[in-house]
């Protein structure tokens, strides 16, 4: 009756975790077989946890202590030579078995690219991603990432600073960014969409907010896409519509989620916008004596000047890249008008 | 009060630390006057050295020094016990040699930092409960869930298990004391220290140490000075780890009683001659890491930066060459308890002793050649990966002959399923799961994916919880007779259980889900689509919280008022149950002979040892296997 229970108990865990819908969305050639393996992994797993658990309930059921019974002892049974051989010898087979099947699998995800292969060159920073295509007309560089479909790429992984970790969940893919060396990836992305782009690396204080996009797109669209980022590049900057402040403001208080830019707000104290944080300096005491073109140094270029008591390398030196131009520019106005009062 | 500062003490302690202070500031300002640096006062470079220095004044003051100074300055040293045992809670906050002082000292001390732990535990699960920001900024969070990690680890299951084993493995193989009574007071002292360093931090500008409990390089060496508040207490918290495992190994290999051979010994004494032997040969390693660290945040040495020919990925193989093993030294303590719970509350000899002692050191073998799973996505050389996966997926080999010993230890016994037996039997299914996890992780290509997301915090959870915590609070209901010789109230105990049972459950099995889908860990904020499971998560796990109220309310009142509970309650054969509840000053009147193994329940007359005073004859019984 145990062994009937525990195979009938099997099947219904067995059942359950498989309905569960465990994983993201597969969009890499990788993701099918991992996935796959996560399943075979379960329905290993399950009987053994079934097994332990039913033999220890069924023991309380059927051998706890009933009245009349408080002297009483268990029969002296020492061991069993046979059972404990063969409770050494089947999880050794089934380890055996797992530990071949996850080594072809992991040979299989992490065979060598195609000559040829696109290569992108992906750069942690605190606290953002910023990536760079190689083309045929030159590197492309941009704040989200680009992928045509059922290309192979390969991912050239660095860190500018601390350790970080590039994870798409989608791709089943990840690979720590480590400053000085540079880590490697390589698949295929197979599934239109956008997905996220994820550290999962404690990187510092903007660690959560490190989270940016990756795009895969038809080769055509792809190439469109590309060449748009290339021309605007070299391109100047457009002018600056007129809700200049909204914009500044709200770079200020929200940041730019599309590329990850962290919001000022996040860290700084700053009356004019309502935020009162104190990761970093109080904007209203140290920008004081700082005119317009002082402040955006200071954005751009934040490990330059120190304020005593505060750390370099705490806020994100990324805003260069990761806000445009006139983006940029009006949040400069911004906080200048706030700190000096005349917003 | 002259009187009282030359007394060891608390008055000299606080006198003591204060003249640190001014030596230190002495040290730095003279130093930097000398060499003509700029500014000679430089409060970082003083706060630096008064975290290395200020401990051993205070160390010094508080009496832990006083006999071997005298000794060694040729003084007449009259050792009259004064300070062993203790007369009135008061000896408890003083220097004391006696190990069931000792034990007791650890374990308050290691709750102490369990209910601070766990409450950052519930600041963390506070902010987390939905998306976007609550109340705290990320710095402060990340600081949060870094102490929590911090003061668990460091300042409670490693510990509390030193502080059980204190107390209860003299008396186990029949020994009046541990091998060296001075240095167990030392390694005791040691450790509130490091947990106040830990919780100062909080207050260093720029906060407290929030790279994680990893304190990966080269965040660690650039993060504001509240890191150096961890990389110096982690240095005295194994200090005192290391030492008292010297104190294990020598006590179980010399102070063994008459008789009490190795395969007659409990398997409390196996696991913790198994965790000794760890915490001896890894721990100097996480000293290592520490002090690379420190030396590249004070004095520039560049051991980690790249720019400079440092080597990043250099710190996690050190690092986690302790700490891996030191998933074991938090684990192989827990297996002792449940050993001698279960053939006590079973009525049953242990099932497969020998086989049960010699996987623990199995254990200790394998898991020093695991350390690299940690780092399957770190950059490290990919070969490294397919051995280290085989090697890690071994060990649930030995670790499953307990496991399955376990269960058919319960098998045909009379089964008292009082609270004790709940916390076992709960940490046999609990521990299964951990165990189970963790294969999956050891399993590279599904590793790649799970690897610091919410999976990995729920494998840590239910080996760390359902495993160590469920193993301390078995063993800490299954001996609070004996040390205060008291039961405690049976009812509050199994609510207890049966709270902590269910909810942590449903906090941490729904991790592995968020974690499979996508959520990183380490974080302050997360994607709206895992909203609804971190609110219910956050819901249980106030209730894990609230539970250990009752723990704490049953411990203090049965200390207080509990019934007297007698020599032996649990009716069991092992050595220190044979004396009174608490025992003799000096642990036994008589030597105590040891005539059969631990764990003969069944065998009609049966006795594990004989006093030299007692009447009847004994049956003498080998532990059939055992001898």
């Amino acid at each position: 009756m145990l062994l009937a229970i525990s195979v009938v108990a099997s099947v219904v865990g067995i059942i359950f975790m498989l309905a569960l819908d465990w994983f993201p969305e597969q969009g890499s050639s990788i993701a099918a077989p991992i996935d796959t393996f996560w399943d075979v992994l379960v329905v290993v797993s399950v009987p053994i946890f079934v097994a332990v658990t039913a033999m220890m309930l069924f023991s309380i059921w059927r051998w706890r202590q009933r009245p009349g019974e408080e002297d009483l002892d268990g029969p002296p049974i020492h061991g069993s030579t046979k059972l404990e051989v063969i409770w050494t010898i089947v999880p050794t087979v089934i380890i055996a078995a797992l530990t071949t099947y996850a080594a072809i699998l992991l040979v299989d995800i992490q065979s060598a690219p195609a000559k040829g292969t696109r290569v992108v060159n992906v750069n942690g920073v605190q606290f953002a991603w910023d990536f760079e295509t190689k083309t045929a007309a030159g590197p492309v560089k941009s704040a989200k990432l680009y992928l045509p479909i059922n290309e192979p790429v390969k991912f050239n992984v660095r860190s500018a600073d601390v350790i970080h970790d590039f994870w798409v969940p989608a791709f089943r893919l990840k690979v720590d960014a480590v400053p000085g060396i540079t880590t490697t990836y390589n698949l295929t992305p197979t599934k239109l969409g956008t997905f996220e782009v994820v550290c999962a690396e404690l990187c510092g204080l903007g660690h959560a907010y490190m989270r940016q996009t990756v795009t895969v797109l038809t080769a055509e669209r792809y190439a469109t896409v590309m060449a748009g980022l290339a021309k605007q590049a070299g391109a100047p900057a457009p002018a600056a519509g007129a809700s200049t402040d909204a914009v500044g403001k709200q770079m200020f208080v929200a940041g730019n989620p599309a590329t990850g830019a962290t919001a000022c707000g996040a860290c700084h104290t700053m009356k004019a916008a309502g935020t009162t944080a104190t990761t970093g300096p109080n904007l209203d005491e140290i920008l004081q004596a700082d005119d317009a073109a002082g402040i955006m140094e200071m954005i751009v270029n934040p490990n330059k000047e120190i304020v005593a008591g505060y750390s370099k390398g705490i806020m994100p030196a990324n805003y260069a890249t990761t806000m445009t131009k006139p983006q940029l520019d009006a949040l400069v106005k911004y906080i200048d008008q706030s700190v000096h009062g005349e917003g | 009060m002259a009187a009282k500062i030359r007394q060891p003490g608390w008055y000299r302690a606080l006198a003591f630390s204060i003249l640190g202070v001014l030596v230190c500031l002495a040290l730095s300002t003279g130093l930097r006057a000398a060499f003509a640096v700029e500014p000679v006062y430089d409060s970082t470079s003083v706060l630096q050295i008064s975290l290395l220095m200020v401990p051993l004044f205070f160390l010094g003051g508080i009496g832990c020094f006083d006999y071997w100074l005298r000794w060694a300055s040729g003084r007449t040293v009259v050792d009259d016990h004064a300070d062993h045992g203790a007369k009135s809670w008061r000896d408890y906050f003083k220097v004391n040699t006696d190990h069931k002082v000792i034990g007791i000292q650890y374990i308050c001390v290691s709750f102490v930092f369990m209910f601070i732990g766990g409450l950052m535990a519930m600041l963390v699960r506070a902010e987390l409960a939905a998306p976007g920001r609550q109340f705290v900024d990320p710095n402060t969070f990340n600081g949060i869930f870094s102490i929590h990690a911090t003061l668990l680890i460091f300042l409670f299951v490693i510990p509390i298990f030193a502080g059980i084993a204190n107390y209860v493995l003299p008396l186990m193989i029949g020994a009046p004391d541990m091998a060296f009574p001075r240095l167990n007071a030392l390694s005791f002292w040691m450790l509130p220290v490091a947990g106040v360093m830990m919780l100062l931090s909080f207050l260093a500008p720029g906060g407290s140490f929030a790279a994680g409990w990893t304190a990966y390089a080269p965040l660690s060496v650039d993060a504001p000075i509240g890191q150096a508040f961890f990389t110096i207490a982690v240095q005295f918290a194994g200090a005192s780890s290391i030492a008292t495992a010297l104190n294990f190994l020598v006590t179980i290999i010399t102070m063994r009683a008459p008789g009490m051979t190795f395969f007659r010994m409990p398997l409390l004494v196996w696991a913790n001659f198994s965790t000794s032997l760890l915490v001896v040969i890894a721990t100097p390693f996480i000293a290592a890491s520490q002090f690379m660290v420190i030396l590249d945040r004070a004095l520039g040495f560049n051991f980690f930066n790249p720019a400079n020919g440092g080597d990043v990925l250099m710190y996690q193989h050190v690092f986690w060459f302790y700490s891996h093993p030191a998933v074991y030294i938090m684990m192989l303590p827990g297996f002792g308890i449940i050993s001698e719970v279960l053939a006590t509350r079973a009525r049953k000899p242990i099932f497969g002793y020998r086989m049960m002692a010699f996987s623990l050191l199995a254990i200790v073998l394998l898991g020093f050649t695991v350390w690299a799973h940690h780092m399957f996505v770190s950059g490290m050389s990919d070969w490294i990966r397919i051995p280290m996966m085989i090697t890690t997926a071994i060990i649930a080999i030995p670790t499953g002959i307990k496991i399955f010993s376990w269960v058919a230890t319960l098998w045909r016994g009379v089964l008292k399923m009082d609270t004790p037996m709940l916390w076992a039997v709960g940490f046999i299914a609990m521990f299964t799961l951990g165990g189970i996890s963790g294969v999956m992780l050891a399993m590279v290509p599904l590793d790649i994916h799970v690897s610091d997301t919410y999976f990995i915090v729920a494998h840590i959870h239910y080996v760390l919880f359902g495993g160590s915590l469920f193993t301390i609070f078995a063993g800490i209901y299954f001996w609070f007779p004996k040390m205060t010789g008291r039961m405690f109230n049976e009812r509050l105990g199994k609510i207890h259980f049966w709270l902590t049972f269910i909810f942590f459950n449903v906090t941490f099995a729904p991790m592995h889900l968020i974690g499979v889908q996508g959520m990183p860990r380490r974080v302050s904020d997360y994607a709206e689509q895992f909203a609804t499971w971190n609110m219910i998560i956050s819901i249980a796990s106030f209730v894990v919280g609230l539970s250990s109220l009752i723990f704490l309310y049953n411990m203090i009142v049965s200390w207080r008022t509990g019934p007297e509970a007698g020599p032996n309650p649990w009716n069991s054969l092992t050595i220190e149950w044979q004396v009174s509840s608490p025992p003799p000053i000096f642990n036994f009147d008589a030597i105590p002979s040891v005539v059969g193994g631990p764990y003969e329940y069944g065998v009609p007359g049966a006795v594990h040892a004989v006093f030299a005073d007692s009447k009847p004859e004994p049956v003498a019984v080998g532990a059939s296997e055992a001898d």
